[in-house]
């Protein structure tokens, strides 16, 4: 508690740190678009500022952007869910149970050591060219990080509460709700939020291995037929969604850990 | 005067995997403690003080003797017993009633609306009404440690164990909190086992201080404290009292003088 009266603040006290940050963007947007406008860069290898603006517009209004949104968010959603769900489950699990744990730990390990780009084509065989194999692909990039988080948190159980609810007589299940599942939380919404980072990579490298819909083809295509501007187009897509998603998922965090002190 | 705690030729060894062999940390102590008592155990640190709060509050298995509350043996914890810890070991994500709350909750001997209304009880003896939505976090250290004591009074033990609960305070804090649980002990009238490795802390609180000795720890002797209750921190100046801690200090020192010497002895 501060005993400082409140003041009010002036617009830039405010917004300082977004001035600034919006302020930087707007400056390499500047320079880059004179660049452009200037015919200092090569469409064929780079693109400018509006050429990419009005490529979106296009692919909006005209093309199948829509589509390919909606292709990409399913496959993404779909995958990223599973993977929580199951992350979290599995993980609950394996930290909490000591035999299922010494029974899965060499299995995981060895499945999370493996990077996933290497399996992509072992999916496409099973699943096919089609969104069934994109979303499985988010599904095993989005598990592992939920996992590894939640068998952390659920081990992570802090010696004192535990002293204490022993003292208080607490059963096995009663230590598991009031103490470990709790305790776990930060742990198993940090696994969220780099669920969905590695979730967004997937479900990009997914659609530019195999298919011919989504983001990712989209920024492939355009890479393979020197189209700059669609293939910027996507890549802002993806950036764009990976900043909103990793927001909403830091706030979820937050929220869940109002509880500790000092933020 | 009934005996509710009694400690009956109370040994524990713990073994060293690496030396493969054991150690005695406790050895043959009998101590009891009367209903309504307020006992204090001190000793050099490495007598077994913890260990003994941790085998009476069930926590740690023992080798010989018995611990008893009320003529019933004790086998792991029970609702005849609660601590308050050093730490203050509140859940984080429990508001301060929910916390006080806990101890009643896990061992379910209380209805809902009985709870409810010991938890504010309770809250309001340690003087934080007011705080009950509050977390652990944004409270001081000092005001931690009393949601930690309404937390064990609220479950209605048989006796009260306390493992240093002032330790980790501030000298100031400490000397209030002192005074304050004098206080709260006096409304709540329980039997009382407190810990500590503060003599004068020992001498102010307790009717009978217990001065164990270091490794393995034995029952070294017990002092009556003779002075009058309500007791005030005045007291702590007085010349009598004063005699009293110089007395069990002398007696912890020869403990740790003769732990020196041992120790020098084996280099």
């Amino acid at each position: 508690m501060s005993d400082e009266a409140p003041r009010q603040q002036s617009f830039y006290e405010k917004y300082e740190a977004a001035i600034w940050g919006f302020g930087s963007i707007g400056l390499i947007l500047g320079i880059w678009e004179a660049a452009w406008d200037a015919k200092m860069i090569s469409p064929l290898f780079f693109s400018g500022p509006s050429a990419i603006a009005k490529q979106a517009i296009y692919a909006w209004t005209q093309g199948n952007l829509k589509g390919d949104l909606v292709y990409s968010g399913t496959n993404f959603t779909l995958g990223f869910l599973a993977a929580a769900i199951a992350g979290v489950v599995v993980g609950i699990l394996v930290g909490w149970y000591k035999k299922v744990r010494m029974l899965a730990d060499p299995i995981l390990n060895a499945l999370y050591a493996t990077p996933r780009v290497a399996m992509i084509p072992l999916i496409l065989m099973w699943f096919g060219i089609g969104m069934w194999s994109k979303v499985f692909i988010v599904f095993i990039s989005a598990f592992f990080p939920v996992l590894v988080n939640t068998v952390g948190g659920m081990r992570a159980i802090d010696r004192d509460l535990l002293r204490a609810a022993r003292a208080f007589c607490a059963s096995d299940w009663q230590i598991f709700k009031t103490v470990a599942i709790p305790g776990a939380v930060p742990f198993i919404l940090t696994g969220i939020r780099q669920g969905v980072a590695l979730g967004l990579i997937g479900v990009v490298v997914g659609e530019m291995f195999g298919g011919s819909q989504g983001v990712g083809f989209m920024v492939a295509y355009g890479g393979q037929t020197f189209a700059t501007d669609t293939l910027f187009v996507g890549v802002f897509i993806i950036a764009l969604a990976g900043i909103v998603l990793t927001w909403l998922a830091e706030r979820l965090e937050r929220r869940f850990s109002q509880w500790r002190p000092e933020r | 005067m009934a005996v509710k705690l009694q400690i009956d030729h109370l040994t524990k060894r713990y073994s060293l995997q690496r030396e493969a062999k054991q150690v005695l940390a406790l050895n043959d102590i009998t101590l009891g403690v009367n209903d309504g008592e307020f006992m204090a155990v001190v000793g050099p640190s490495g007598c077994g003080k913890t260990s003994l709060m941790n085998i009476v509050a069930g926590l740690l298995p023992y080798d010989e003797g018995t611990v008893s509350i009320d003529g019933k043996k004790v086998h792991g914890p029970g609702t005849d017993r609660a601590v308050v810890f050093q730490h203050a070991s509140l859940l984080p994500w429990r508001s301060i009633l929910g916390n006080v709350r806990y101890g009643m909750e896990m061992q379910k001997r209380f209805d809902e609306a009985t709870m409810q209304e010991r938890a504010e009880h309770f809250i309001k003896l340690v003087g934080l009404s007011g705080f009950e939505k509050h977390y652990p976090g944004e409270l001081s250290g000092g005001m931690q440690q009393r949601v930690n004591l309404a937390r064990a009074l609220a479950a209605d033990p048989v006796v009260l164990l306390m493992d240093e609960p002032f330790a980790a305070l501030d000298a100031q804090t400490r000397e209030f909190m002192q005074s304050e649980l004098l206080k709260i002990w006096t409304k709540a009238k329980k039997t009382v086992v407190f810990i500590t490795h503060q003599i004068n802390e020992a001498v102010y609180l307790a009717d009978r201080v217990a001065v164990l000795s270091s490794r393995p720890g034995r029952l070294k002797k017990i002092f009556d404290v003779p002075f009058d209750r309500p007791r005030t921190l005045q007291l702590k100046r007085d010349p009598r009292f004063l005699a009293l801690e110089d007395e069990i200090w002398k007696l912890i020192e020869e403990e740790s003088d003769r732990m020196g010497m041992v120790v020098e002895d084996a280099i």
